[in-house]
């Protein structure tokens, strides 16, 4: 790969309880690039991005070994304050969990835990992640009113500005368009790619056509494995596994 | 018989079960609110509640029960507060910092359960041989910490329910956002436990301000306003078992009149509580 690394997964293995649920994953994500991670439901797409954010730390039965490196330090093994690290990127869960307070709030929750307190700033800020998440013109007029108001494709907006607005370098998005119209749906692929400019984005998605579209580069996962991964047009054009050829030719089963 | 049939049969049995209990309880609500108010209601006046007794709790019926009142609400309201002050961090602590120890706060739970059930009169017996052994006499501190003890496990563990049902998703929402343990608690749990929270309140101070056993050694009894807290105080449910066992008619039913100033009570104190959520706290998620 020509482009500079910004994650690199080694030798990943991740046990929950008794089940091994990643299978010696190794994988490298490029800077300023859209990585899409494709595969079947049930996978490990969604553990593979907990893990890259330590979410999995919360779950008492997992068991992992192997390395995460993102900017040269092993960030499964560090000791360094684990909120920094989860700082420096952005999650947008695969269903939307909007904080309970109200929508301007849910954006200056984390610019206030980062200690960005001044009131001018913060409005100017929310204003901006709201604008970038094309939820502005549908929440001006009600910034006072609860997130829990929002239809759940206008939630999934929200947390995908309350993410960019903690300043990560890396977004992490699980399906962040699985609640919204055709129409929506275009315009966030739109809002990855101008995003790219300024982040690494890892991108989960069950839509084929919507990774053709966006993806730089493609990672196929198939029952906890990493089985092809490399830049878009070869993976697509002359894919080498025979799963992988069967999921791009849509005979996937 | 056609399982059709059979389950036609099954229905109206369990519609004719539900009609009768749910019939017999509100029944048994409505003669317990209707004979506190028929016996209550005329002997409540304004001296009730502006004056002090005269004439001895088992004979007088003059006066009024002013220094049960304030003694109850001081009891209550303090025990409420440190049991609040208490058992907010815990419940926080045990959902939030120790959500992977699930084998340990499961004990915890269990134990709070037994602490739960025994009841409060053992609390009693404790807190007066704790007196005892130190050398104090009744009064209003010792009572306070008496309920306090005895309303901090109700209190946790209706906390804990509610928050229990906070979803992962939300705690890793909170946590991608770089939130320490202490922001995730006490800016994301407790906002969308709130109602929750007020629930546990209410039901720790119910049982705090409605006890007689827990009281009766601890705290004692007098005619007097408390103005300390080393003196001892009069309580409503205490003021109502003593003119329960007078036996002149009157001075019985002062208690009923009592009794319903200890409900009145209770039920201004919810009703504050819960204008208060829906002013303050009004964005729970509901998932
Ligand atoms: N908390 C958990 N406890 C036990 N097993 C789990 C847990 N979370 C995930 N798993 C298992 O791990 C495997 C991978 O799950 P994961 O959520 O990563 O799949 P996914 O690829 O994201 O699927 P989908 O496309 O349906 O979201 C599944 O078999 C799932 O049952
Ligand atoms: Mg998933």
């Amino acid at each position: 790969m020509d482009t500079p690394v910004k994650i690199d997964i080694k030798d990943l293995n991740l046990f929950i309880g008794k089940n091994h649920i990643l299978k010696d994953i190794n994988v490298t994500i490029p800077e300023k690039k859209i990585t899409v991670l494709l595969g079947q439901s049930g996978c490990g797409k969604t553990t593979l991005l907990k893990s890259m954010n330590r979410l999995i730390d919360l779950n008492n039965q997992v068991r992992v070994s192997g390395s995460i490196t993102i900017d040269n330090e092993d960030i499964l093994h560090t000791r360094k304050d684990i909120t920094k690290i989860r700082k420096k990127m952005g999650l947008l869960s695969q269903r939307p969990y909007p904080l309970p307070m109200n929508i301007y709030n849910n954006i200056a929750f984390g610019l206030r835990i980062s200690g960005r307190k001044n009131r001018i700033n913060l409005d100017k800020r929310v204003e901006r992640y709201l604008r970038q998440a094309h939820l502005w013109d549908e929440a001006k007029d009600r910034l006072r009113d609860s997130a829990s108001s929002l239809s759940i494709g206008q939630q999934q907006r929200l947390c995908l500005a309350r993410g960019l607005a903690v300043d990560p370098v890396i977004i992490l998005a699980d399906e962040p368009t699985s609640a919204l119209d055709p129409i929506s749906s275009m315009a966030i692929e739109q809002m990855f790619t101008e995003l790219k400019q300024s982040y690494t984005i890892v991108l989960v998605t069950h839509i084929l056509q919507q990774a053709l579209r966006v993806a730089d580069y493609v990672i196929f996962m198939y029952l906890g494995e990493v089985i092809e991964q490399g830049p878009a047009h070869e993976v697509f054009t002359n894919p080498k596994n025979v799963v992988t050829r069967q999921f791009i030719q849509g005979n996937f089963s | 018989m056609t399982d059709r049939r059979i389950r036609i049969i099954e229905e109206g049995f369990f519609r004719v079960l539900m009609f009768f209990s749910t019939s017999a309880i509100v029944m048994v609500l409505l003669l317990i609110i209707i004979s506190i108010l028929v016996k209550g209601l005329p002997s409540l006046s304004w001296e009730m509640i502006s004056q002090t007794p005269r004439g001895g709790f088992y004979f007088g019926k003059e006066g009024g029960i002013l220094n049960a009142i304030i003694g109850s609400l001081y009891l209550a309201g303090g025990s409420t507060l440190l049991a609040f002050a208490v058992s907010l961090p815990v419940a926080l602590f045990m959902n939030v910092h120790l959500v992977k120890k699930v084998k340990l706060v499961n004990t915890v739970r269990f134990l709070l359960d037994l602490l739960w059930g025994i009841p409060s009169i053992v609390y009693g017996a404790f807190g007066f041989t704790v007196m005892v052994y130190l050398g104090l006499r009744t009064s209003l501190l010792a009572g306070i910490i008496t309920v306090t003890l005895f309303i901090i496990p109700i209190m946790i563990r209706a906390m804990d329910e509610i928050m229990k049902t906070v979803p992962r998703g939300l705690l890793e929402a909170t946590y991608s956002l770089g939130s320490t343990r202490s922001e995730t608690a006490y800016r994301v749990f407790f906002r969308q436990c709130f109602s929750g929270i007020i629930t546990a309140i209410l039901l720790a101070f119910g049982r705090g301000i409605g006890d007689a056993a827990s009281v009766l050694f601890t705290t004692g009894y007098t005619d007097r306003i408390p103005t300390s807290l080393s003196q001892p105080t009069a309580t409503l449910p205490l003021s109502i078992f003593f003119q329960l066992s007078s036996p002149i008619k009157e001075v019985q039913n002062r208690a009923y009149a009592s009794a319903l100033i200890l409900t009145i009570i209770i039920l201004i104190i919810s009703v504050l509580a819960r204008v208060f959520e829906r002013r303050y706290f009004k964005h729970k998620i509901n998932f």
